[in-house]
């Protein structure tokens, strides 16, 4: 373990006025399954600091279904995502991240908050949230805020979350039942991989056109990217080549990608594009 | 002999303590008083220490801190040369090497230390790859880099080379392996004047520990005791390792006067320890109009990394099976290891044999299609044959079947339909199919008289229960040491495997029955503990305690009585090098091996053209390994192989900045999962040896060699691709995919 243990103060506040207001206090870092943080401070790289433990706090967690969205708390783990038949009817992309998310031992442990607050630009199930118009309720001791997701990231490991909020719960709105879903991960080897390209999208399709889409990356940019702009031109399109070709020539204008340690720049622009193809190649 | 268990599927012995976590290794141990230890390292690949700061703020007079002054004895590992040093005196010489030594009973405390210390480093220019280093671009070992060179000659290559109307060339490369065991390494030592020194831990080699102990502290060969502990994989990653770790321990123990307990965890165990050596290997290979072999002329390199260490030996062993198994009459093999600043390279199954074997069996494929002929069919004609010689001359005394083990292996995998109907759908596919085959032998045991030069002891004893004990230095690592003892012994006795105990590999009671290495346990030290207990057998039989035919109650009575009348009852036996073997260690020339394992590995794979994901679907894994003693423990050993041979082939890529290994990291460093790895289907032939036990040869490495070069040829083969490097990852075969289609 390289890290020195007594530098890192860990706070459990028992219920979230607690917690709120330690956050307002001071300038705790929330800690929720601990998925994410554990590995840098095994590594060292973690700084030190006061931690506020999230975990357990009730109002974080459950699931409701309402008549227009559903209800995920914070602290919903990727395993419950993967249980939940609606989310597996209704919004597979988000099940399909869950899926694909580390080992069991992670799903059972990582959160859908702390993936989000954590805001890897190689995190598995944002790309899934973005395409099913995601909001974000935030909570402080002055009150809540809801956003939308895609407004969320603002830079590399850079959000809207402000140093006394916590993320409170994700809404996704019950529109995409007769959408088209796509989820594709491309990691370094079949499970508990990190991503080197996620490409997720559904599209609505009016007789052979696609009448509305979503489209988003992930491991391409800074941060996970909803492409807009290939959204755009593809919308109101027929399923062609040369709708396919433009669309590809868009999105490597939208994404910017990197060499790093687990691919290259060139691989996830190829790999960007590919996976695109195939997902309007899927289309009906 | 009636053979009641060698050749049965029994499980390992010391298999229901580990699979329920009742076994322990050196971390679940504590010693009441215990300091732990930790090791300061540099960050710079080359340099001189100007200086080592302790700045205010860290209570270091609390610390035991050990720098190279300290060191009672030769601050040099013990091995080939003594160039290693326990610690750096006054220069660096790779990246990760270690300083100083830091020991305090409080861990988190001295974590913080550790980063607190200061290292003044002036940075010299450093060599950081394997070409650099044969370009001499700097000169940082010796006087031009070179540990070890070596020629292997038969007949007259240039005589060939220069009258060869065409001469196929290719160039190979493969890098860096981590071994990856479960347990990091770990290592306990009590150490004092007065009873001097005591370390238990995780190893392959007591005795190497043991040697270079008596070394760093100049002390007797009683005054130094080695234990190996519970140990968790290996794979060669603990053979030369530990003694660097054993010696660290210690001297924090001697320094301190208290017990001292140093494990690494895994970063600094994959950024510090051995790794497998990276190399080249260039081919320059003629062939005659019948598609036969003429001539082949091979320069093998690898890289050394900042020591010496196994290097030379590492070198000999990819060189003389760099020709692999075919018959040329004409044959020269250059090799050289050389030096660069990152860490040793080291021991990692297979030792040297993947490498040359991987740019030998691409290189087969190459050569097939220059020739126009099938990658097999140019193998088939190509086969050693009995009476023939090798790249070393050592004539094959044995019926070897070679086209026998390919026939069964291109029907096992239905090859030839295969192959026809991937060429037809590839065409149309987005997803490309291809079949690749490997050819390849192994040989175990030390490398021609090194056996002998070991001269290895085995010894049995009898028991006050009436049990008998097998004493020998060779350690459990996985690999089922134990069962196979006990199976060996139990049959050579005549008696239930119940009735053997195999004791701890403790130097202070076993005999040095050599390293756990060169896949030597049941073939080498296998059939010196059966002549150990035929010789405790007669003894009983002499002295009238057991008649020619008995039971194993019998013989548990015969023992105790022995025992009770002459206090013990052991016998001892020591290597008896066959007769045939016959080796020039300066040529390198004659029988580099008493036998080899004989192989033909297919790989069916796809590959994703989307994202240039590849897939192994099949796996076919046929091997000639004299007697199967444990199908169990030797399927799970080739299975095991493979396994490692696929990540090796496909995800395993030790990533270095500056000498340093920057994805040290189970999250960085990628191996297969069992979601990556296809059924492999594992089948013997059966042709024995007649000096192994029972007829047994070694297996131990074999898996590794042939793993890579059968995908590799199968990617060739789906897509066109030549590729001549590993790993194959999406993002080299995207490049080259790109060079191929220009």
């Amino acid at each position: 373990m390289h890290a020195f243990l007594p530098d890192f103060e860990v706070y459990t506040p028992r219920s979230l006025r607690e917690a709120l207001a330690l956050l307002n206090q001071n300038n705790h870092k929330p800690l929720a399954g601990g998925t994410d943080l554990m590995v840098l401070l095994a590594a060292g790289n973690l700084p030190a600091g006061s931690y506020l433990n999230v975990n357990g706090l009730e109002e974080l967690g459950g699931m409701e279904v309402g008549k227009d969205k559903v209800r995920l708390g914070a602290l919903t783990t990727y395993t419950e995502i993967r249980r939940q038949a609606i989310l597996c009817k209704e919004f597979p992309n988000l099940v399909a991240a869950a899926r694909q998310t580390g080992a069991l031992a992670i799903q059972n442990r990582g959160t859908i908050g702390g993936n989000i607050a954590n805001a890897s630009p190689a995190a598995d199930s944002p790309p899934a949230l973005l395409t099913y118009d995601a909001e974000i309720k935030l909570i402080s001791e002055k009150g809540t805020r809801v956003v939308p997701y895609k407004d969320f990231h603002l830079g590399y490991k850079k959000t809207l979350l402000g140093t006394n909020e916590l993320i409170h719960s994700v809404y996704v709105p019950r529109r995409f039942r007769n959408w088209h879903h796509y989820y594709r991960k491309v990691g370094a080897r079949k499970s508990q991989a990190i991503s080197k390209v996620i490409i997720a999208a559904c599209a609505l399709m009016n007789k052979d056109r696609i009448q509305d889409i979503r489209l988003s990356a992930g491991s391409v940019a800074p941060y996970t990217l909803r492409c807009f702009q290939t959204e755009e031109i593809l919308r109101g399109e027929k399923k062609s080549q040369a709708a396919i070709q433009k669309a590809k020539t868009m999105i490597l204008s939208e994404i910017s990608p990197i060499n790093d340690i687990r691919s290259t720049a060139k691989y996830r622009r190829y790999v960007t594009t590919q996976l695109l193809e195939e997902f309007l190649l899927s289309l009906p | 002999m009636r053979t009641k268990h060698i050749g049965e599927r029994v499980p390992r012995r010391e298999g229901g303590l580990k699979v329920s976590g009742r076994a322990r290794y050196v971390d679940d141990w504590t010693l009441t008083g215990a300091l732990y230890g930790v090791t300061v390292r540099s960050p710079v690949a080359r340099g001189i220490i100007r200086q080592i700061g302790y700045p205010a703020g860290t209570p270091w007079e609390q610390f035991t801190i050990v720098t190279a002054a300290d060191i009672p004895g030769s601050n040099s590992v013990a091995n080939l040369e003594k160039d290693q040093p326990f610690l750096a005196v006054d220069r660096v010489q790779h990246a990760e090497q270690a300083i100083l030594l830091l020991a305090h009973p409080n861990k988190s405390l001295l974590e913080k230390a550790r980063r607190a210390v200061s290292l003044d480093i002036e940075h010299l220019p450093a060599v950081l790859s394997l070409e650099s280093s044969l370009a001499q671009e700097q000169v940082v070992w010796g006087h031009n880099n070179v540990f070890k060179e070596l020629k292997i000659e038969k007949g007259n290559v240039d005589g060939v080379l220069n009258n060869a109307p065409v001469i196929v060339e290719g160039e190979y490369w493969t890098g860096a392996q981590e071994q990856l065991y479960l347990e990091t390494n770990g290592m306990i030592a009590v150490a004092n004047p007065k009873e001097g020194v005591t370390v238990w831990g995780s190893m392959q080699c007591p005795y190497f520990v043991h040697k270079a102990l008596m070394e760093l502290f100049s002390l007797p060969m009683e005054k130094v005791r080695v234990v190996q502990m519970e140990t968790g994989g290996a794979f060669g990653g603990k053979e030369d390792y530990p003694s660097v770790l054993a010696g660290h321990a210690a001297l924090l123990a001697w320094k301190s006067g208290k017990p001292v307990k140093m494990v690494y965890d895994r970063g600094e165990d994959m950024a510090a320890t051995t790794k497998r050596h990276p190399s080249r290997t260039q081919h320059r290979t003629v062939v005659d109009r019948n598609g036969k072999l003429l001539a082949m002329d091979i320069d093998f390199a690898i890289d050394g990394g900042g020591h010496m260490t196994l290097s030379p030996i590492v070198l000999s062993r990819g060189s003389i099976h760099a020709a692999g198994p075919y018959y040329c009459p004409n044959i020269r093999i250059h090799g050289r290891a050389v030096a660069t600043n990152t860490p040793p390279h080291g021991a990692f199954r297979g030792f040297g044999a993947p490498q040359s074997l991987f740019a030998l069996e691409r290189h087969m494929d190459k050569v097939a299609r220059t020739v126009g002929l099938s990658p097999v069919e140019f193998r088939r004609r190509n086969f050693i044959r009995q009476g023939e010689s090798t790249a070393t001359g050592q004539r094959i005394r044995e019926s070897i079947q070679m086209e026998k083990l390919l026939h069964r292996a291109l029907k096992e995998t239905n090859y030839e339909k295969k192959v026809r109907l991937f060429a037809k759908q590839n065409l149309k596919a987005k997803v490309k199919k291809g079949m690749g085959v490997s050819c390849f032998f192994h040989g175990a045991g030390f490398t021609g008289s090194g056996e002998k030069r070991l001269a290895s002891v085995v010894a049995v004893e009898a028991t006050e229960q009436g049990k008998l004990r097998v004493l020998a230095s060779i350690t459990e690592l996985g690999q089922g040491a134990v069962t196979i003892f006990t199976q060996i012994a139990a049959d050579a006795l005549g008696i239930s495997g119940q009735d053997i105990e195999v004791a701890q590999a403790d130097t202070a009671f076993v005999p040095d029955s050599g390293p756990t290495v060169a896949s030597r346990t049941c073939m080498i030290v296998g059939k010196i503990l059966e002549s150990a207990c035929i010789e405790l057998k007669q003894t009983l039989i002499q002295n009238g305690l057991l008649k020619e035919r008995y039971t194993s109650n019998a013989f548990r009575a015969a023992c105790k009585k022995y025992v009770k009348q002459h206090g013990q009852l052991k016998s001892f036996a020591q290597y008896q090098q066959p007769s045939h073997i016959q080796w020039d260690d300066e040529k390198h020339e004659g029988d580099a091996y008493g036998t080899m394992a004989w192989a033909i590995y297919i790989a069916e794979v796809s590959v994703d053209l989307s994202t240039y994901e590849i897939r192994v679907d099949d796996f076919l894994a046929l091997q000639e390994i004299g007697k199967v003693m444990n199908p169990l423990l030797a399927e799970g050993q080739i299975i095991g192989g493979v396994v490692q041979g696929i990540g090796y082939t496909l995800h395993e890529n030790v990533i270095w900045n500056k000498g340093r290994m920057v994805n040290n990291r189970i999250t960085d460093y990628i191996i297969p999962t069992s979601m990556d790895v296809p059924p492999v289907r594992v089948i013997f032939e059966e042709n024995p040896y007649e000096f192994g036990p029972s007829g047994a040869k070694g297996i131990g490495e074999l898996p590794l060699d042939g793993v890579a070069p059968a995908i590799v040829n199968a990617i060739e083969s789906a897509t066109g691709a030549a590729i001549n490097r590993i790993p194959v990852t999406p993002e080299v075969l995207l490049e080259a995919m790109e060079n191929t289609n220009e």
